[in-house]
């Protein structure tokens, strides 16, 4: 029965490296052109998976457990983030009756 | 000796209760709890005259300034000089905060005026008590601006208010040369302290600009004791309450120049040039002032001509090297000085603030006490023995005449004006019928007791004060040269003189002759001065004071004020205001346009975001790289 890290290293590094990669342009691409506020949210936590990976990866690669800490505390963070931020769309969509963010520009002057 | 402290203390904490419950503290109580603390004071340095043994003691109440090498303590020197002084200051000003408590009875702003009066008190003992010129500057300047504060009293007329700054104005000239003799003094001594610095030119240690210090100095008491060219302002000075006038411009903060010179005196007696130079301003001062002083149609400012003048004689006594003579003078003349202001402020009160000599006339019958204690004061002041002035001017006088018979022989001049101009005023106040309004001749009365009694005293002062350093040959003991002789330099002694000499002679000639002329001009023709504008020629140049102060104005008020008003218009207007407005300006455009980037918009905002990201990713990876 190999281990996990022993099943993770059967895949070459560089292969995680451009999937999260790849990961990660798609979170910017989905952050920077879609205007409704969900999706938004959904491709930042995309972009924060894709660090996951990434560290998932390196810390089997180099034997060190701290990057799997990180992405335990990224997850966690991303939890409570995910659920204060849903909360404020709510609110907003109950105020405006739309979650489209280029509406939102009350912040000007 | 703890109590000295509380000498100066006590004048302080009268302002401060005076000073901060002045509205609420009634008038009478006011006057009570002003008057209290010079009469302490004074019953305190008596105790310290009749206990003193002769020693300088020197009593440190902490450390003042100590930075480097230098230190000035806050210390009080008691000393002969100082105790002497005291004296003067505290029982002048006793009798003068009497005094007031009547002439300021019916002012609303009674209660400021006794906090002043204490603050002034309270400067004037630091200045004399200071161990070091540093303390002693302390008071210098602070018997300024409580001059200034009490000159310009009557704060509602502005011309008042001008005198005022005047005076502060022309005070602070002389203080800058007084404080450049100080930076000098310390850059040589390393300190400021008398006995170390008079110790230290004892041992030898003489500096080589000693000269320019000395000078310094002189300019300090030039401003202070109103000498030429820094005296105008002592005559616009009378706009101030008259107790004032006898307080601080006749008594004591005037003395304050000579005061310093004495204690000072191991420097300039170095420095012959500039003793010399003391003499010839003094002589000049004290023709000046006499002269002016005879066509003044004002009573205060014949007085304030006549201080000046009186101020110019102690200074050329002081050239003379003649410390006690000076001092001597300074004490009579404080008597006799004080006692003709009060007089004519009891005048005044009586006239219902009528101030021209012309508009008088015929007192004597109305004011009886008054009319007796002023010609008192006149005799004295007049040098006609046996009263004060003529033992204290005299032995300045001599002084003179073994030092520089020109100078004795104009200063026998100036003495001639002086009596000349006082039997003036005093036969158009007092002789003759009354010229004033009929409202005037109905309201004239004795002034209330309160005032009457520092008349009386003065007048006692004024009669006997010459005892206090009566001369060997009218059998006296010379008793204040000897008890200032510790501080002061070896003086030869002026020998034997007797009444019939030359010596003698001129000055009672001087003394008589000029009273008995203006008796007969103005007691028995009865001529009265003409009015203003039938005045003409060399009187005319006279009675407008030389046209000294058109000239000041012309040759320094005028350039200074073209000078401000151009930087006002042209250097702050174009230069100043373009370069800070520009500033604003500036900034206020640069953030309109910066605004614009600010749109609102939360996904120009990420965009930003990334593509900062990115740079600085960018940025990072390539010093990491290279």
């Amino acid at each position: 029965m190999q281990s996990i890290p022993e099943i993770i290293r059967t895949i070459p590094l560089t292969h995680y490296v451009i999937l999260s990669s790849a990961l990660f342009c798609i979170g910017i691409l989905g952050v920077l052109t879609r205007r409704n506020a969900i999706i938004v949210f959904m491709a930042i936590e995309l972009m924060l998976n894709a660090v996951n990976l990434l560290l998932a990866a390196f810390s089997s690669y180099y034997s060190d457990p701290s990057g799997q800490i990180f992405v335990f505390f990224i997850m966690a963070v991303a939890a409570a983030e995910v659920a204060v931020g849903l909360a404020i769309i709510v609110m907003i969509y109950r105020n405006i009756q739309s979650i489209d963010i280029g509406i939102l520009n009350k912040l000007k002057n | 000796m703890s109590f000295i402290y509380l000498i100066p203390l006590l004048p302080l904490l009268g302002f401060a209760i005076n000073g901060l419950g002045f509205p609420r503290i009634s008038k009478s109580l006011a006057g009570i709890i002003g008057t209290i603390p010079p009469l302490v004071a004074f019953i305190l340095s008596m105790q310290l005259f009749l206990n003193f043994d002769g020693t300088t003691q020197i009593l440190t109440l902490s450390e003042w300034i100590k930075v480097g090498d230098l230190s000035i303590p806050l210390a009080f020197q008691i000393d002969a000089l100082s105790i002497m002084m005291l004296l003067v200051i505290t029982g002048v000003g006793t009798l003068i905060h009497l005094y007031s408590m009547g002439y300021m009875a019916h002012d609303k702003g009674l209660g400021k005026f006794f906090a002043f009066l204490n603050l002034f008190v309270f400067f004037m003992l630091i200045l004399v008590l200071g161990a070091n010129f540093t303390v002693l500057f302390i008071g210098w300047e602070g018997v300024g601006l409580c001059s200034y504060l009490l000159i310009g009293f009557w704060n509602q007329k502005n011309s008042y208010g001008d005198a005022a700054r005047k005076a502060f104005i022309m005070n602070r000239i002389g203080d800058l040369g007084f404080l450049a003799g100080i930076f000098l003094l310390i850059q040589h001594f390393g300190n400021t302290n008398y006995a170390d610095i008079f110790s230290a030119i004892q041992a030898g240690d003489v500096p080589d600009n000693v000269g320019l210090i000395a000078f310094c100095l002189f300019v300090g008491a030039m401003g202070k004791s109103a000498q030429i060219p820094l005296f105008t302002w002592l005559p616009d000075a009378m706009a101030g309450p008259t107790p004032v006038s006898a307080l601080i411009h006749a008594a004591t903060m005037v003395t304050a120049g000579i005061y310093m010179v004495i204690r000072a005196n191991v420097l300039f007696e170095l420095s012959p040039e500039v003793l010399h130079f003391v003499g010839w301003i003094g002589l000049a001062t004290a023709l000046l002032g006499a002269a002016i002083g005879l066509f003044q149609n004002d009573i205060k400012k014949v007085l304030a001509y006549s201080t000046v003048s009186q101020l110019g004689y102690m200074f050329m006594g002081l050239g003379a090297s003649a410390y006690s003579a000076s001092f001597f003078h300074v004490m009579t003349h404080a008597f006799f000085k004080a006692l003709l202001f009060l007089g004519a402020g009891s005048v005044i009160h009586a006239m219902s603030d009528e101030q021209d000599i012309r508009m008088m006339g015929g007192l004597k019958n109305k004011m009886p006490i008054t009319y007796v204690t002023f010609l008192l004061g006149t005799i004295a002041i007049a040098g006609i023995p046996p009263f004060a002035g003529f033992f204290s001017k005299d032995e300045i006088l001599a002084h003179l005449y073994h030092h520089d018979p020109w100078m004795w022989g104009l200063a026998i001049l100036g003495s001639a004006l002086t009596s000349f101009y006082m039997f003036r005023v005093f036969i158009l106040t007092f002789w003759g019928e009354f010229r004033g309004t009929e409202k005037q001749a109905h309201h004239l009365h004795e002034s209330p007791l309160s005032m009457t009694i520092p008349l009386m005293v003065l007048a006692v002062f004024s009669v006997g004060g010459g005892l206090i350093n009566l001369p060997h040959f009218a059998g006296g003991h010379e008793f204040l040269a000897t008890w200032l002789a510790p501080l002061l330099p070896e003086s030869e002694g002026l020998g034997e003189v007797s009444f019939l000499s030359l010596e003698m002679g001129a000055p009672l000639m001087a003394a008589f002759l000029p009273a008995f002329l203006a008796i007969y001009i103005f007691g028995v023709k009865k001529s009265v001065p003409s009015e203003d504008a039938a005045i003409s020629g060399i009187q005319k140049v006279v009675y407008h004071k030389f046209y000294i102060d058109e000239l000041y104005d012309v040759l320094f008020v005028k350039p200074i004020a073209l000078m401000s008003n151009f930087f006002a218009q042209v250097i702050d207007f174009l230069v100043i205001d373009l370069f800070v407005e520009g500033i604003g300006k500036g900034v206020q455009y640069a953030s309109t346009e910066i605004r614009k980037a600010q749109t609102g918009n939360v996904g120009y905002y990420v965009f930003l975001m990334v593509i900062s990201i990115s740079i600085i990713l960018f940025l990072g990876l390539k010093s990491w790289i290279l």
